[in-house]
């Protein structure tokens, strides 16, 4: 077949209409501390990771939040689960374990891009994995 | 004694007429409608303790009738001017003139006319409503959208008409924001099942309990929020609303579809206050009455025997009015 060198890009625009929020209800039922955020970006500002990769914890947990979930279970294996980002949140969002539970549901859910769980345990040696 | 003639009864020119009245002074109320507190008598519950609205009037009133006051409704005062001796003397609009040693203006606000931001589409869909059509609805329990159903959804959005170059307002109307997240909690109370959304540039809870509330609306009322202002509204084939806007969050643009837009109009200089400033001599910006010192002169005009008070100045809250009339009263009793 031919190829002509162009492709119709996909749209952008987030569609409300359409979103399919089940694993949005899951996390607010495994982590209620997320119906606070006010998206301050605190969480970001205080993450290590941040300052020397594109990891930004703010924008992941808001693309959940709007059921963008594609790439998101790449993009949360290169948090460190330090915690910083809970120290700072103003809201008293337990940002720790928004992050496990937003892994949780999509290696569980998604089984295309499910890791196996000593992976995501050799990635965090020594910490909690809970 | 000196006499005070008092304009506009809303609960900044109640309070005021109350207060002085209790100190003996003859005062006059005048008033351009039919009853007094036109603008709070739809209102359902008030912010941030969901005190019904009909008991603020019904004391309001209840302050009316227990003091002293003359009242002059249906009498709308067109013109305002000192005369040397005489003092004050007020015209109203049949030719009556009314003569006082002092004046308070209390002409209050006028909402937004949401006509004016054409592209969201007010008074072209059903679907699009202000937040003073809101807040009746909410008030006499009959939330519905276009077809007279119970809405899925409600969007709400902040600032129209105000902090927008394009309506000629730079100022925020302070209490839209927090009416936004009162009638959002009201939907929800009313209807658990419908989805609620408010997007908003900034949310501006200033007062005490009103970043609380907005806590509440997120934690026990699942209120969504969206940072971002809606650009346009259009109507669709069944009778619905769909908004565009930028979820400035995600950096992505956004559709939605909605039963209800409901616009929360801000707050402007009304008729009566924008043609009496301008009769006295203390207009201020964009219509409003200017007092000579926003700390310690708020009442004040720099014209002997004129006071302001409540909305005729700027922007406020019913509380924020209420103490504004007392503090007029009393800066007319030091003299
Ligand atoms: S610091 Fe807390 S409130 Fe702010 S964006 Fe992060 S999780 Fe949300
Ligand atoms: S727990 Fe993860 S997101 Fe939070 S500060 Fe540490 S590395 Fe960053
Ligand atoms: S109070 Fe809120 S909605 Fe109203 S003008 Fe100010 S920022 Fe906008």
């Amino acid at each position: 077949m031919k190829k002509f060198g162009f492709e119709i890009s996909k749209g952008r625009q987030l569609n409300f209409d359409e979103m399919k929020s089940e694993k949005v209800e899951k996390l607010l039922e495994l982590v209620p501390s997320y119906k606070w955020c006010i998206g301050c970006g605190g969480c970001t500002a205080a993450c290590s990771a941040a300052g020397f990769t594109d990891f930004n914890i703010r924008k992941i947990h808001t693309a959940f939040f709007r059921a963008q979930y594609e790439g998101l279970d790449e993009q949360l294996n290169q948090c460190m689960l330090c915690g910083k980002c809970l120290l700072v949140c103003p809201r008293g969002v337990n940002t720790r374990s928004l992050i496990i539970n937003m892994r949780r549901i999509l290696a569980n859910v998604d089984t295309v891009t499910w890791r196996p769980q000593r992976e995501l345990k050799s990635k965090n040696e020594g910490g909690n994995n809970e | 004694m000196k006499t005070v003639s008092i304009i506009g009864a809303g609960p900044a020119g109640i309070e005021a007429a109350y207060v002085l009245a209790k100190q003996g002074v003859a005062v006059s109320l005048f008033e351009k409608s039919s009853s007094p507190l036109k603008n709070i008598a739809d209102k359902a519950f008030l912010f941030p303790n969901f005190a019904a609205a009909t008991d603020i009037v019904e004391q309001m009133n209840r302050k009316l009738l227990n003091a002293n006051i003359t009242q002059h409704l249906d009498t709308d005062i067109v013109g305002l001017v000192h005369e040397g001796e005489q003092g004050w003397k007020l015209t109203d609009n049949r030719g009556n003139s009314y003569y006082s040693d002092n004046v308070v203006l209390a002409t209050g606000y006028t909402p937004f006319d949401a006509h004016r931001k054409e592209e969201l589409g007010y008074g072209i869909y059903n679907g699009v409503v202000t937040s003073l059509e809101m807040e009746k609805m909410i008030r006499y329990n009959q939330i519905v959208n276009s077809m007279g159903e119970k809405p899925k959804r409600v969007v709400f959005l902040q600032c129209v008409g105000s902090r927008d170059e394009k309506s000629g307002n730079h100022y925020c109307s302070k209490v839209c924001c927090v009416t936004a997240v009162k009638q959002a909690i009201e939907i929800k109370k009313q209807l658990p099942d419908a989805e609620a959304y408010i997007f908003y540039m900034d949310l501006r809870m200033w007062g005490q309990h009103f970043e609380e509330m907005y806590r509440q609306s997120q934690q026990d009322y699942g209120v969504r929020y969206v940072r971002g202002r809606i650009s346009e509204a259009s109507g669709t084939f069944d009778g619905r609303v769909q908004i565009k806007a930028e979820d400035t969050l995600m950096g992505l643009p956004l559709k939605m579809t909605t039963d209800l837009l409901v616009l929360m109009v801000g707050m402007e200089a009304s008729e009566g206050t924008r043609c009496l400033a301008k009769a006295a001599g203390i207009c201020g910006e964009y219509g409003f009455a200017q007092s000579t010192d926003p700390h310690l002169g708020d009442n004040l005009t720099g014209q002997q025997g004129l006071y302001v008070c409540g909305a005729c100045k700027r922007p406020m809250s019913i509380n924020d009015v209420v103490n504004d009339g007392r503090a007029a009263a009393f800066a007319i009793l030091e003299g």
